[in-house]
């Protein structure tokens, strides 16, 4: 018996390795809009290592075309790497206003090594160029660290191609709680459960992800450890705990506790101790997040419809933010500080708005009908969020103006609740 | 390949677990062999369903088989059509203190799920309020909310998501037994 017990669990084991590849379905990006102004930049074919080159340069011009911002401008014929001698007229000639080119070569341990160098064609100057060492698995990585140097070099921002993202396939009756790079790929699942996860947010350092599982029957929150798959239950008590949200020290999370009878806004640290009660409200108090400038955005019916408000992360009196239509839910401030990205109900249709917190001056950013879960990339420039396409869940990046536009969808379920990982380390 | 031999193995020693055959302690006299198990047909006093839980809970003919209350969108008032609903489950429960009650407040699918957690739990909280003023206890209510996400009707039109703007009212037996 105890033989049979033995094999029994090895072929458990089979299984459940055969049902992890099946469950990681891919992320499959299509972009359906782009910017008004892309920056025509020439990527020459990395020379070297024929395989490794070809994954390399294939993620670099990938990332920076689905970025919107760049026009990829053809390179058949040039045999270049870092430190072939540039001619700029050619390449101005033919319309591109940057040219990368670089080369992968073995380093002595047996890792790649990629190496480019990015020039300004305009100008007829060398921009910059980096060297990224790289494991033979982590090609698409080290594409993603240049795709990041050219953008920040183009565009004076800072890339978030190396970036991952968070988000919850619910795929034949199961919950899985996925963690994937910035285009998609890559897909690994960190939490399978039979019951609904929702609410992931990223710690700051992106070492661990804040959550709210159903699988005690009710709604708890975890902080669960990326790598070592360590979960700690940060608060579990009568009645929903949910809706959190990190400090930007990743010390304290806010969270929402219904235990006195309505849903209020409490902040606790990350192993469950020392709560503190943050708002006092008769009605419904969600969504809490934390902005840079040390404040909590919020969702509340106090004013007798769900509207965004804004209290002090220490508590005390709050100010109403949104004021038109009588739906406006899941506030999320940028990282800059510059805007905030909602919600907004507008004759039935549930829409992706942002607000510029300077003029207050908000604007619709999406003509869809179901978008949900709004999360900035670190750069504060596109906002990822889960809609609706032909009746399933659907993941889309929308940029902060509304203009750039891509989906994520995975063919065997609908995927929700996305969270963008801070940047990379 | 060894993999796939696996589980060959497995199914063969199941088979041959189930398929041994067991010794007759009796040394072979014959059983009678008897319908229905135990021979014994069992009879429920009044009152009580085939499952001992009281009938008043369970026939779908009683009033107190109603464990729904149906909420208008974004409301989580209690509505007049209600009233007696209510106050049936509140005289139940006032006259059985053992019984308990969790009420699960529910919403439609549209809109943000943390604000649909915590309209769920405000639709809950108002059934017990009403419950708790009519003089059942306290500590015989307790309410949660599953939010949007255990919809009762899957549809995604108007018909569906006023089905799931609902509370439901499971009992607890005083023996623990629940929900029902």
């Amino acid at each position: 018996m105890n033989t049979m017990h033995l094999i029994t669990r090895r072929i458990f084991l089979v299984f459940s390795l055969l049902t992890a590849t099946v469950a990681q379905a891919q992320l499959s990006i299509e972009i359906t809009g782009a910017g008004a102004n892309r920056i025509p930049v020439a990527i020459a074919d990395l020379s070297g290592d024929p395989t490794a080159s070809r994954v390399v340069t294939a993620t670099i011009r990938s990332d920076l075309e689905r970025s919107g911002l760049f026009k990829l401008v053809d390179t058949t014929g040039a045999a270049l790497d870092e430190n072939s001698p540039i001619n700029h007229g050619e390449w101005k000639g033919k319309g591109a206003d940057a040219l990368a080119a670089g080369s992968m070569a073995r380093s002595p341990d047996g890792r790649m090594e990629a190496r480019f160098r990015l020039y300004d064609t305009q100008k007829g100057v060398m921009l910059g160029g980096k060297a990224f060492v790289t494991g033979n698995d982590q090609l698409r990585a080290a594409g993603h660290r240049i795709a990041d140097e050219i953008y920040e070099k183009l565009t004076g921002e800072k890339g978030v191609f190396s970036t991952r993202i968070a988000y919850v396939v619910k795929s034949r009756g199961q919950f899985l709680l996925q963690i994937a790079d910035a285009d998609g790929q890559g897909a690994a699942t960190a939490l399978t459960s039979a019951e609904p996860i929702i609410s992931p947010v990223w710690s700051p350092d992106g070492g661990r992800l804040a959550y709210v599982s159903f699988e005690k029957k009710k709604p708890v929150i975890y902080v669960h450890s990326i790598a070592t798959g360590q979960r700690t239950i940060v608060a579990n008590f009568k009645g929903s705990n949910s809706a959190p949200g990190w400090s930007t020290d990743g010390r304290r999370l806010a969270i929402v506790l219904s235990k006195d009878g309505n849903s209020q806004i409490y902040s606790v640290n990350a192993d469950g101790s020392g709560l503190q009660r943050i708002t006092q409200s008769a009605g419904i108090d969600t969504e809490p997040r934390y902005s840079v400038d040390g404040n909590i955005y919020f969702t509340s019916d106090r004013g007798g419809s769900p509207q965004i408000y804004r209290v002090s992360a220490n508590g005390g009196d709050a100010q109403r933010v949104t004021f038109e239509g009588s739906y406006n839910v899941s506030p999320r401030p940028s990282p800059d500080g510059k805007s905030l990205a909602f919600i907004s109900r507008r004759e039935g249709r549930f829409q992706l708005a942002a607000m510029d917190l300077a003029s207050r001056q908000t604007q619709i950013l999406t003509d869809s009908n179901k978008d949900e879960s709004p999360s900035f990339a670190p750069n504060s420039r596109m906002i990822l969020i889960a809609t609706e396409m032909g009746g399933r869940g659907v993941l889309s990046a929308v940029s902060s103006d509304g203009r750039i536009k891509q989906r994520l969808s995975v063919a065997a379920g609908d995927v929700r609740e996305p969270a963008w990982g801070p940047f990379s380390k | 390949m060894k993999k796939l031999l696996i589980p060959a193995l497995v199914l063969a020693s199941i088979v041959g677990c189930s398929s041994t055959p067991i010794p007759d302690e009796n040394g072979g006299a014959p059983v009678e062999s008897r319908t229905g198990g135990s021979g014994v047909a069992p009879v429920i006093a009044g009152g009580l369903d085939s499952r001992g839980l009281p009938m008043e809970l369970t026939d779908p003919k009683s009033k107190l088989a109603q464990r729904s209350i149906y909420f208008d969108l974004d409301s989580y008032e209690v509505k007049g059509d209600y009233k007696d609903l209510v106050a049936a489950h509140a005289k139940y429960l006032v006259g059985k203190p053992g019984f308990k009650m969790l009420i699960q407040g529910n919403t439609d699918e549209r809109g943000s799920r943390e604000y649909n957690l915590a309209l769920g739990q405000k639709r809950a909280e108002a059934i017990k309020r009403s419950l708790t003023l009519l003089g059942a206890k306290e500590d015989q209510l307790e309410s949660v909310s599953l939010g949007e996400e255990k919809p009762k009707n899957p549809g995604h039109d108007d018909s569906a998501w006023a089905e799931n703007r609902r509370g439901d009212m499971l009992y607890k037996a005083a023996d623990g037994r629940g929900e029902f």
